[in-house]
Parts: C-alpha cells; sequence; structure tokens
C-alpha cells in the first residue's frame, strides 16, 4: 500500500477546493448518494436539457477527501456532457476503480483521464471503493439509470 | 498476572500487521482474544465437543457441564443473584432485542413512552423502534449536554406518567460517558419503571455488581470482553424472565409438544432455542477467568490512567479536538483533526499500524446533535500502553502534513 497513490495531490486540491460545490438555481434534477457506512452525503444537481445534454452540475455534501475529490472532477467532466456519453464515462469510470487497469473510453480526454486515474489508488483499499464512487452512484441515479440485471456493476 | 507483559498473552501481538506492530485503538468495537480463549475454542472442538442438554453419551453431559459453568461463572463476575438470571443470546443486541419484543408485546400499548438517551448505540434504539410501527409506542431521547453527558436530572425530566421502560448505555461508545446508572435505576424504580442497561462498553472495563446495582435488565457484549463473536449475554432478574413470554421458538425451550398446544421449558431454557453458541460460551468461560486473574478493579485503573494520558497527550496537539468531557469517562477517546477528514484519519494511521474506528460509531443520533457526520475514535484495552497513545499522536501529526 502507498499513500502517497491514495493521496495524490490532485485529490488533496480537490478534497480541499471542490469545485462546483454547492446547490444552483434552477436545477431540474438531483439525487443523493449515501454511504452508510460512515454517514458521508453527496447530493448531485443537474440542469438537464430536453437533449438530455448536462447544462449545469454541481454537488453538496459531506465527507472524506476521497468522496469530495470524486465529486469535484465528476462534476468538472460531466458539464455539457450529454446522454449516452454521460452513461459511458460513468460506467467506464466504475469499471477502471473496480477492476481495470486503465480507463477505455474514447471520450475523456488524456487531461481528464490523469484526473480520473489519480483516484484509482483507492483499489488497494477496499473500503474506500465507496467513497469514491458515492458521486458518480448519485448521478446515475439523477440521470435515471438503472442497474443492468446481469451486471449489478454497470448502469444501462 | 501482572500488567507488564499482558501484551504477550494475545497472539495477534506476535505477529506484524502489514510490516507493522499493531497498535490496537478499538477495543470498543471488538477487543483481542488472550491465547487462553483461542486454545479453548481448539481444544472443545478437537477434544471435548457434542451437543449440550440433549444426549445422554459422556461427552454431551461434559459438554453440558462445561456450558453450564461458564453461565455460572458470569453469575458471579456480575455478582447475580441466581444462575438462571444467566441468558446467553448471539449479542448484545439480540439481548436488547429479546427484551424490547416480549417486553413490548406483553406491557406496552398505543401512546406508551419508552425513554432513551441521545448517546444510545443503534443497537439501543434500532429494537424499540419496531415498537413503534406495531404498538404506536412513543420514544422519548434524553438529551446529550455540552460535556457528551446525559445526567440524572434530565432522565427525570423526561419521565412521565407515561414512561413504562427506560432503556441506557452504562459507557457511551462516543463521549466515553458513564451514566449514572444505580442512581437512575433508584429514581426510575421509585416511580415503578424497569431499566435495561446497555453493557456493552460497560461490562469490559467496569466492575459489575447486579444485585447492587439492581437493574431489572443488563446486556453484555463478549466479543468486547477478550471473549469470542457470536455471543452476548442477557442479565435479567428472574422475575422478568418467569413473567415475559419466551423469545424464539424451537428445540431446547419447550417442555412439552402436542398438537393442540405447547408448554415451555424453565429457565434459562426458555430464551436459549436452538443449539446455542457452545463452543462461544465454554471459551467465554476462559475470558472471565482471564479478567479474573488480572482483576477488573486493575484492568479499570489501568484504562483510566491511560485514558488520562491520551487525553492530555490529544489536548497539546493543537489540531486535535476531543469530543466530549464527561464527569466519569471510560477508556474512550473521540476526536476530530482539523482539516482531515476522519475517514482519511483512519486510513492514514492504517499505514502506521494504528487501528483506530472513524465514522458515526453506529450513533447517528448523538453525531447529529454534535453537528458531526463523523468523528475518529481510539479506544482502549488492557492491552494498550502510553506508547500506544504516543504512536497514535506522531502518526496524527502524519495526517496533518500530508493534508497540509
Amino acid at each position: 500500500m502507498d499513500l502517497k497513490e491514495l493521496y495524490q495531490e490532485i485529490i488533496l486540491d480537490h478534497g480541499k477546493n471542490p469545485r462546483n460545490l454547492g446547490k444552483f438555481e434552477n436545477f431540474n434534477k438531483d439525487a443523493e448518494g449515501y454511504n452508510p457506512l460512515c454517514g458521508d452525503k453527496v447530493h448531485v444537481y443537474l440542469k438537464l436539457n430536453e437533449n438530455k445534454e448536462i447544462e449545469d452540475i454541481s454537488f453538496e455534501g459531506h465527507g472524506c477527501a476521497i468522496s469530495m475529490a470524486s465529486a469535484s472532477i465528476m462534476t468538472e467532466l460531466m458539464k455539457d456532457k450529454k446522454n449516452p456519453e454521460v452513461k459511458e464515462i460513468l460506467n467506464d469510470f466504475l469499471d477502471m476503480i473496480k477492476q481495470s487497469p486503465e480507463l477505455k473510453s474514447q471520450l475523456i480526454k488524456e487531461d481528464e483521464k490523469t484526473k480520473l486515474m489519480s483516484l484509482s489508488g483507492v483499489k488497494q483499499y477496499p473500503m474506500r471503493v465507496k467513497c469514491a464512487t458515492i458521486a458518480w452512484h448519485a448521478l446515475a441515479s439523477a440521470m435515471d439509470y438503472k442497474k443492468d440485471e446481469n451486471d449489478s456493476e454497470k448502469f444501462i | 498476572m501482572s500488567l507488564k507483559d499482558i501484551k504477550k498473552e494475545f497472539p495477534i501481538f506476535n505477529n506484524k500487521i502489514q510490516n507493522n506492530d499493531l497498535v490496537y485503538l478499538d477495543s470498543a468495537n471488538s477487543s483481542q482474544k488472550p491465547q487462553v480463549v483461542v486454545d479453548r475454542i481448539y481444544d472443545f472442538y478437537t477434544k471435548e465437543f457434542s451437543n449440550v442438554g440433549r444426549s445422554i453419551h459422556y461427552l454431551a453431559v461434559a459438554a453440558t457441564n462445561l456450558y453450564e459453568n461458564t453461565r455460572t461463572l458470569v453469575q458471579k463476575y456480575i455478582n447475580a443473584k441466581d444462575k438462571n438470571e444467566i441468558v446467553f443470546t448471539k449479542g448484545a443486541t439480540e439481548a436488547i432485542n429479546l427484551v424490547a419484543n416480549t417486553f413490548g408485546q406483553k406491557y406496552l400499548k398505543e401512546g406508551d413512552e419508552v425513554l432513551l438517551t441521545e448517546l444510545e448505540h443503534h443497537s439501543n434504539y434500532v429494537p424499540w423502534h419496531y415498537l413503534r410501527k406495531s404498538k404506536g409506542v412513543k420514544i422519548k431521547f434524553a438529551e446529550m449536554d455540552e460535556n457528551g453527558d446525559v445526567t440524572l436530572e434530565t432522565i427525570e425530566k423526561n419521565i412521565s406518567d407515561k414512561t413504562k421502560i427506560i432503556a441506557i448505555t452504562h459507557l457511551s461508545n462516543v463521549t466515553g460517558a458513564i451514566l449514572p446508572v444505580k442512581e437512575i435505576t433508584k429514581l426510575a424504580h421509585s416511580k415503578n419503571i424497569p431499566v435495561l442497561i446497555d453493557g456493552c462498553q460497560g461490562a469490559p472495563h467496569l466492575k459489575l455488581d447486579m444485585q447492587d446495582l439492581d437493574c431489572d435488565f443488563y446486556a453484555i457484549s463478549c466479543h468486547k470482553m477478550y471473549g469470542p463473536t457470536g455471543l452476548g449475554i442477557l442479565y435479567a432478574k428472574k422475575k422478568w424472565l418467569e413473567e415475559l413470554p419466551p423469545y424464539q421458538g424451537g428445540g431446547g425451550m419447550i417442555r412439552e409438544v402436542k398438537k393442540e398446544g405447547i408448554t415451555f421449558g424453565e429457565l434459562p431454557n426458555k430464551y436459549e432455542a436452538g443449539t446455542m453458541a457452545t463452543a462461544q460460551v465454554i471459551a467465554f468461560g476462559e475470558s472471565i477467568k482471564f479478567i479474573n486473574k488480572i482483576g477488573i478493579e486493575n484492568i479499570e485503573k489501568h484504562e483510566r490512567e491511560l485514558t488520562v494520558y491520551g487525553e492530555e497527550v490529544l489536548r497539546k496537539n493543537n489540531s486535535v479536538k476531543l469530543i466530549g468531557n464527561p464527569k466519569d469517562k471510560g477508556s474512550v477517546l473521540s476526536f476530530t483533526l482539523d482539516g482531515v477528514h476522519p475517514h482519511d484519519i483512519a486510513t492514514i494511521l492504517d499505514e502506521d499500524g494504528v487501528a483506530i474506528r472513524a465514522g458515526h460509531h453506529c450513533c447517528q443520533i448523538l453525531h447529529e446533535k454534535l453537528g458531526l457526520s463523523a468523528t475518529a475514535r481510539a479506544s482502549l484495552g488492557v492491552y494498550n500502553t502510553k506508547e500506544d497513545l504516543d504512536q497514535l499522536n506522531e502518526s496524527l501529526n502524519k495526517c496533518k502534513k500530508i493534508f497540509s
């Protein structure tokens, strides 16, 4: 285990100064992610237009550096993305956090990949995986994605 | 047995945990096990195993005697009047569920009140919550003050003529507050209200005397007392165990079973349906003997000294904020660290072999009151030393450095 890998600069920065923090007016979709183990909460707010494009996104919540950084990075990345890209990126991220050594989606730019991969350190800390995914699960509910019946780790 | 070399009695400390010496500060969650307890489980399964209370062959009789010996050891340890006042359960949680369920079934009706405190662990709230739905029972919470205490006066203020039972913790697993349970019991009894004490944190650290305390029910968690998991104890005054209906139905708890109806067995079998955690009960006898060898008074003294030392060390650390400053405090040190979430603290400490707990510690009501979603908690056991607390402080400084 390596703490430096878990608490990389990007994570410490986003954890301390989360981007897109706070509820904004005119949101039309929202959902809460909750970790019953620790009581951490992340509430995601979206402004979705009729093309299911995320015009604006923010989050509120309290939690550890990992959950706050993950929510912050996610909101930066998802702004102006639309369905089904959002779903593809979301599934790709969850797959990477749980098992895949890399991000596969072509929709994610190199600099975005670097940011997302900074969260990959949680793989070595199974109890912390939920911290990295809580905001992403909230986003999935806000987008009305459902879990795949044959693969509960995947959203359809 | 001397406390100086007590770590040697616990095999977990003989091995490195991820290349570190283990600094175990999570005993309020569960304690480590001495070799004698581990050996007893092994010996029972390898040389003496049989089910208890049923067959009449040699092994069955011997196992039954061993099982009942633990009941007697527990009775003496907590100074209960009768050995049949000791009921084995699968945990303290089940012990409280047993009382909430059977007492609720027989004595509670719509509008009746159950008085708890804001300090309660979920296991002394959730079982009572079911009675809200099934019976329309009201639950009241005696308030925690700014020191993390619940006083006798606050309990008194919350008692009404509708209060039918008071269920309170002996020692808070978050603030460390030791409640004046004897005085509360006396007050409650003066108003004919029975008292249940959640003794999960009390029993491993404080000398118990049920006859002196006079409470009606006392729940114990064996795995927090250097004993095996899967085992708890309900102490209940005999009159309650006789009056209350059975909890679970099954083998062992009946007297006669016919198609037309059933009569139930005598105490303590009435509440021990099915095959019990036999090996755990027998091994728990060794936990009691282990505690007796050191002396619970010596354990308490050692832990109180360490708690004071730990508080001193943490108070000197400007970034640490201790949670709770109760009048009488058990060996629990809950805290927050400026700018670092408790979960991050726990992960970073773990890297140094320092095992603490982070989160709400199954006390969400209490954390809501504190205005915190989580705290970090170092909790002590007989095997802890001042060096462990120094290491805790050093590792907390490492957290600060990472997050600075």
